[in-house]
């Protein structure tokens, strides 16, 4: 009895690895058929070879990466900034504010989009590289304000006054004591950020104008006009980068929270002396 | 002698939210002074310390440091350091570093900022303790880790705020005599704030006690617990009986008909005045024998003594600590030598009742 329920557990999460990575797991392996269509004729690397010297290609690889750091780190910057302002508001405003900053977050992509892109030509800049920036910076600010803010609030304000009432002028306590405190709310909303601007299709679509490309609009322009293999290996690469990324995070992330642990174990040890 | 007056607070004043938390307050300390800043929560003395500490502006008046008026001077320009009741420990750095982090800023060099840390270390009784992580240490030990890392600056003043708030009695106590010992060995002013009266009464050279924004008496501790100046320190200080009582002549009060001989004088003749009387003053004689009779209602055993209450005919209860044991329902007489009975004014206009006890 205890088998088969072990047995059919196994099952159904087995069924529901097979749905989420099936699309997937076809998209890579027709990245490796040497032929065009839907037929399998053989393992190639014919489709990379074509990715990696495709000038297009590697522009839209340039400008996605080039965006997705530029504006996550910019985003980053202003956000951190915004929380200090916010953290130091009264309860009321800072509610208040804190519904303004989630309304982007809850607001559909197309109507952050479309707007972007009026608001462009209503002042008069032409669309390109700057304004896709202009636009993941502003989508991206409220991912670092929501990711930093609470850490912000969680740490011990005496710690920052102690600061400077040993002699550091604010700027230099908020860099040595502030700072390190909210880290890991920073590094979050960064990566946040980053990944955001790297998945982004609808808004950069929107407001990118013609003669640029990121991977993702690349792609849509591309498959439009008819399957292409290379998309399949461009997919391929971002779905393996992807991957890393997150192994990357997670193993981060369990590091510190390892440190926190072993920490604690060490004051229950010496508790126990 | 004359002792030298370091920091003056004149005529300060200052309100939160059209909220007034202190009103004209005016206090000298002296140099090398055990200052401690007593009254309930919301009585103001933690912003008075803040004002002192450079960390809250005041709307009115002004703070003069050693005569140089300092009332505009951000914190990390006074030359006092503070220890703050949540143990405002850096958590990202080691104990050494936190002990350094003041000198590091004044460039001191490495073999000074070493010698101190050490020195520091030895003075709170943490000796070796230089490469652990605050957030290992308990409680009692980061905040001597917190008075090492201010101490090591050679502030003039050592500013306090309720540091052993959060502390478990024992711990309290114990740390109590550590401070007063690291004053003494130190040889500087501290400012001390707390709401825990026997706190002040065992550390304080001084104790200021406050309400409501206003002092309500400054004194030494035996100065603040014997001679009571109003109703609210008789009753903020100490357990005491706070009765309406009538100054027939010099030494001589009356008190719900009885006559009760005293020391004090010139409060006028038959003047309506409050007395206060500390329950371990009050002797238990057999019926007749005192000033007052009266019946023991309730007991109970404290340890060092016994706590009783004694109703008086005018339905008065009596709080009375002795070590000799009434049953409860045992007849008594109440006695009170001359010099235990504290007469005071009665406060006089509305003002002045707003700033007396409430109950």
């Amino acid at each position: 009895m205890k088998k088969l329920k072990k047995f059919f557990g196994a099952a159904y999460l087995g069924l529901i690895f097979v749905f989420l990575y099936a699309p997937i797991v076809t998209l890579i392996v027709y990245s490796f058929n040497s032929g065009k269509g839907r037929q399998w004729t053989g393992f190639s690397f014919t489709w990379y070879e074509k990715l990696f010297n495709s000038a297009s290609i590697g522009n839209a690889v340039g400008n996605t990466l080039s965006i997705a750091l530029l504006s996550s780190i910019i985003a980053t910057v202003i956000g951190v900034i915004s929380c200090i302002g916010i953290n130091a508001l009264k309860n009321k405003s800072r509610a208040v504010y804190m519904a303004i900053n989630n309304i982007p977050l809850l607001n559909s992509d197309l109507v952050t989009g479309l707007s972007l892109m009026l608001l462009f030509i209503a002042v008069g800049v032409t669309s390109g590289y700057p304004t896709v920036l202009l636009a993941h910076i502003t989508f991206n600010v409220p991912y670092v304000i929501l990711s930093v803010l609470p850490r912000l609030r969680q740490t011990n304000k005496s710690a920052y006054e102690a600061a400077i009432d040993l002699g550091a002028k604010p700027a230099y306590a908020f860099y040595k004591v502030v700072i390190p405190e909210i880290m890991p709310g920073i590094i979050s909303g960064f990566l946040m950020a980053f990944t955001m601007s790297l998945d982004d299709f609808i808004i950069t679509h929107f407001t990118k104008g013609p003669g640029i490309n990121t991977i993702s609009t690349l792609i849509y322009s591309e498959v439009r006009r008819g399957v292409k293999p290379d998309m399949n290996a461009l997919s391929t690469i971002m779905f393996l980068s992807a991957i890393v990324l997150l192994v990357l995070s997670n193993l981060v992330s369990k590091k510190q929270v390892g440190e926190v642990k072993a920490a604690a174990g060490e004051k229950k040890s010496k508790q126990a002396v | 002698m004359k002792e030298k007056t370091l920091i003056t607070l004149e005529h300060i004043s200052k309100s939160f939210d059209g909220e007034m938390v202190l009103d004209d307050l005016c206090l000298d300390i002296h140099e090398n002074e055990f200052v401690t800043l007593l009254g309930p929560s919301g009585c103001g003395k933690t912003t008075t310390l803040r004002i002192i500490g450079g960390f809250v502006t005041p709307d009115k008046g002004k703070v003069l440091f050693e005569g140089n008026d300092i009332t505009n001077l951000p914190p990390y320009q006074r030359e006092l350091n503070t220890v703050f009741q949540k143990y405002a420990l850096f958590p990202n750095m080691s104990i050494a570093e936190n002990i350094a982090f003041g000198l590091k800023i004044k460039k001191k060099s490495k073999e000074y900022i070493n010698d101190k840390i050490k020195y520091a270390l030895k003075l709170v009784n943490l000796e070796g303790y230089e490469n652990r992580r605050p957030e290992i240490l308990s409680g009692g030990q980061q905040q001597r880790i917190a008075i090492a890392r201010a101490i090591v600056n050679e502030p003039k003043v050592l500013l306090l705020d309720e540091p052993l708030g959060a502390l478990d009695l024992k711990l309290r106590q114990d740390m109590q005599y550590e401070l007063i010992r690291l004053k003494n060995e130190l040889g500087i002013t501290f400012i001390y704030v707390t709401h825990d009266q026997e706190e002040a009464l065992t550390m304080s050279d001084k104790i200021v006690v406050m309400n409501q924004g206003y002092i309500q008496q400054m004194g030494t501790p035996e100065k603040i617990y014997n001679e009571p100046e109003n109703a609210f320190v008789a009753d903020f200080v100490g357990d005491s009986n706070i009765v309406d009582a009538v100054f027939l002549r010099d030494e001589l009060v009356e008190i719900f008909g009885a006559k009760f001989p005293c020391v004090d004088k010139g409060f006028g003749k038959n003047k309506p005045v409050d007395v206060v009387i500390r329950p371990e003053d009050i002797d238990l004689l057999e019926p007749g024998k005192g000033s007052l009779d009266g019946v023991v209602t309730h007991i109970i055993f404290k340890g060092v003594h016994y706590e009783m209450e004694v109703r008086t005919p005018d339905g008065f209860e009596w709080l009375v600590h002795s070590t000799d044991m009434f049953p409860v329902g045992t007849p008594v007489s109440i006695h009170v030598d001359p010099f235990d009975i504290q007469i005071m004014n009665k406060p006089q206009s509305e003002d002045e009742e707003a700033i007396g006890v409430e109950e």
